[in-house]
């Protein structure tokens, strides 16, 4: 991850282990650190608002990293992401109720039955690329969908199905402050994962099986697994996300796992940047506060005389939807490599400053 | 001798009509530097494709360390020891040259998804940063170690030949497979890729064999060389054998080069 362009200078790497790390700098590190410290006061001077906007990037954040491991990292495609995320949801709640296993251990679990569906709805992607891909995974999407309203006995059917709060010994987190560490401490996990994966074997092996297929396979990798693996690993992640999901709510209806989830999805790595773990983080923070400065607009806008349009505020969440589509396409045209990019410039810019290019 | 390393038998491949290669038969010797010349089209890449794996020929067979491999794929001929570079780069663009040169441990490593990521916890670390040591005597080697941390995509196209050969020298080959190394590079360059190709073979013990065009380094480096014309096998044997024959003057170097032949031998 960490390349010689962005180092200050004389900071020079006596061995291989301090030149391979997740952070760049040692400073980058501290920030790194620092941040984590910073999140874990947060509720201490921030009211639930503003906890449950960050639990909503924990969770939506994990799968969206998945989402990008698996076309990002791996350049394939899915259209199914929002259905695998329900799916977690679903199979954590159901794990706990039907079988009494603790929640804490129905996450993880949710995790890897979610790995295998998306493995199975992913064993196309051995076969086929690109648009015939992207409908494979479109039908995964609603055969899943139809799969959450005909099973009542896992999903609840069309009453959903209630999800108890996490439990460790004895401590229910039931409340946004005490549920923010759970997801707190699942994104940063699930993050360092992402982190050690791409910087070993098997994440320089899906790369390569992005950048050129035919001479990864040549160098050993074998295309197969490592594109079902991709699928695999992606539906896990999304799995753990719709699992956290499902014990912060208290309660799963298929409503919410639609295409349109899957969209949002692949809006988050796009805006973020395709292949960047840093990228994934940006556009998560970009498209969940995305609507709440929107409404937060339109709310202002409600209390001033002449902006108070009934067409506007009956309007609202149409515009919402409007305006995500309006920032993709946005993005599509003037910003294609993503936040992580204009970042990565940006700092450029800071470094090499006065002397511009 | 001992066993020849790689033993073609009887290949045939046909493209639709095209016939790519006809009833080639050749046996590489262990430790060698065997050169596969001829004209455009003839059929040379082909060759390398099938003894790689990217194309299955429609009939023969190719025996590799005494075991049929003619049938396995591309990943478990690199498994038992056989590496490649490309006529056309194919280097993976985005990745840094020392990622792309830690591909090429890919069938070495043995962590895993699980193992990768729990980096610290498993000895994921400590075999990356075992392999990585190995990675960076093969980028010594090569002498490309100012460029260890650029993107390949980025490359001048004589830098990325090296780094596609860095590449494949990391999957510890026993044979080395090159698909015209030199080509579109300038005297130097040439002559520090002929260099470095003769310590692989001697210093690494890997077997090479090449496409090349340019023949005063075939001259010069090859044990063997093999003609192949219109996808049949002209002649094979010592260069200076194949240079004296007639077909080959008539086939591939055209009559009027006879005054150049007879400077380079
Ligand atoms: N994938 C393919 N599909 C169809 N025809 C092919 C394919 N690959 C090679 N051929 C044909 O097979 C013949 C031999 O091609 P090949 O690439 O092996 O030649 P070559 O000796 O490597 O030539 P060059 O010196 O130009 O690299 C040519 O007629 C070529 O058009
Ligand atoms: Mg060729």
């Amino acid at each position: 991850m960490s390349s010689l362009t962005m180092r200050p200078c004389g900071d020079f790497r006596t061995s291989y282990a301090q030149d391979n790390t997740i952070f760049e700098t040692k400073t980058i590190r501290m920030m790194a650190i620092l941040s984590v410290l910073v999140l874990c006061a947060a509720p201490l001077f921030l009211d639930s608002y503003f906890i449950s906007i960050f639990i909503q990037m924990s969770y939506l954040g994990i799968a969206a990293l998945g989402l990008n491991i698996l076309v990002g990292y791996t350049g394939q495609i899915s259209l199914g992401h929002g259905a695998f995320f329900g799916f977690g949801a679903f199979a954590s709640a159901w794990l706990n109720i039907s079988m009494g296993i603790p929640v804490f251990l129905c996450i993880p679990l949710a995790g890897f039955l979610t790995m295998a569906v998306g493995m199975m709805f992913g064993m196309p992607a051995a076969r086929i690329k690109g648009l015939y891909l992207a409908i494979a995974t479109l039908a995964a999407q609603f055969i899943i969908e139809d799969f959450f309203a005909r099973a009542e006995w896992f999903s609840g059917g069309s009453s959903g199905s209630m999800a108890e709060p996490i439990n460790l010994f004895g401590f229910a987190f039931d409340t946004d402050e005490s549920f923010y560490y759970i997801a707190l401490f699942a994104f940063v996990v699930m993050f360092i994962w992402g982190c050690n994966l791409m910087r070993s074997r098997d994440g320089r092996a899906f790369v390569a099986v992005r950048d050129h297929y035919l001479s990864a396979e040549i160098m050993g990798v074998k295309l197969n697994k490592y594109r079902l693996l991709s699928f695999g690993i992606s539906s896990f992640y999304a799995g753990i996300g719709g699992a956290l999901y499902a014990h912060y709510l208290g309660y799963v209806s298929a409503e919410g796992f639609t295409i349109f989830m899957s969209i949002q999805f692949l809006a988050m790595i796009i805006i973020g940047g395709l292949g960047s773990i840093k990228g994934t983080m940006m556009g998560v923070i970009f498209m969940v506060l995305l609507p709440e400065v929107l409404s937060g607009g339109v709310g202002m806008m409600q209390e001033t005389e002449w902006g108070n349009i009934p067409m506007v505020v009956d309007g609202l969440a149409y515009i919402k939807e409007m305006a995500i589509g309006l920032v993709i396409i946005m993005f599509l045209i003037f910003e294609p490599e993503g936040l992580a990019h204009r970042w990565k410039q940006i700092k450029n810019y800071w470094k090499f400053y006065p002397f511009a290019y | 001798m001992s066993e020849p390393i790689l033993k073609i038998d009887k290949i045939s491949l046909a493209f639709g009509g095209v016939k790519a290669l006809t009833d080639v038969s050749f046996e590489v010797p262990r430790g060698s530097v065997f050169s596969i010349i001829g004209p455009n089209g003839a059929g040379k890449t082909s060759m390398l494709n099938c003894i790689s794996g990217r194309y299955k020929p429609n009939s023969g067979s190719i025996t590799f360390n005494n075991q049929n491999v003619t049938h396995l794929r591309p990943n478990d001929r690199a498994d038992l020891g056989m590496g490649r570079t490309f006529q056309n780069l194919a280097l993976f663009g985005h990745m840094s040259v020392l990622d792309n040169i830690m591909v090429g441990r890919h069938h070495l490593l043995k962590n895993n998804w699980i193992s990768g990521p729990l980096y610290w916890a498993s000895k994921a670390q400590k075999e990356e940063l075992e392999h990585r040591r190995y990675v960076e005597e093969v980028i010594d080697f090569l002498e490309i170690s100012h460029i260890r941390k650029s993107v390949a995509g980025t490359l001048s196209y004589g830098l990325r030949k090296r780094v596609e050969l860095a590449r494949a020298m990391a999957l510890n080959p026993q044979l080395i497979l090159l698909d015209e190394p030199m080509a579109g590079m300038n005297l130097e360059e040439k002559e520090d890729m002929a260099r470095y190709i003769l310590d692989l073979n001697e210093e690494f013990g890997i077997t090479v064999v090449m496409i090349e065009h340019d023949m005063g380094v075939v001259m010069d480096i090859s044990h063997q060389v093999m003609v192949l014309d219109f996808g049949k096998k002209l002649i094979a044997g010592l260069p200076d054998e194949v240079m004296a024959n007639e077909h080959v003057k008539r086939a591939y170097l055209g009559v009027e080069d006879d005054a150049e032949l007879e400077e380079v031998s």
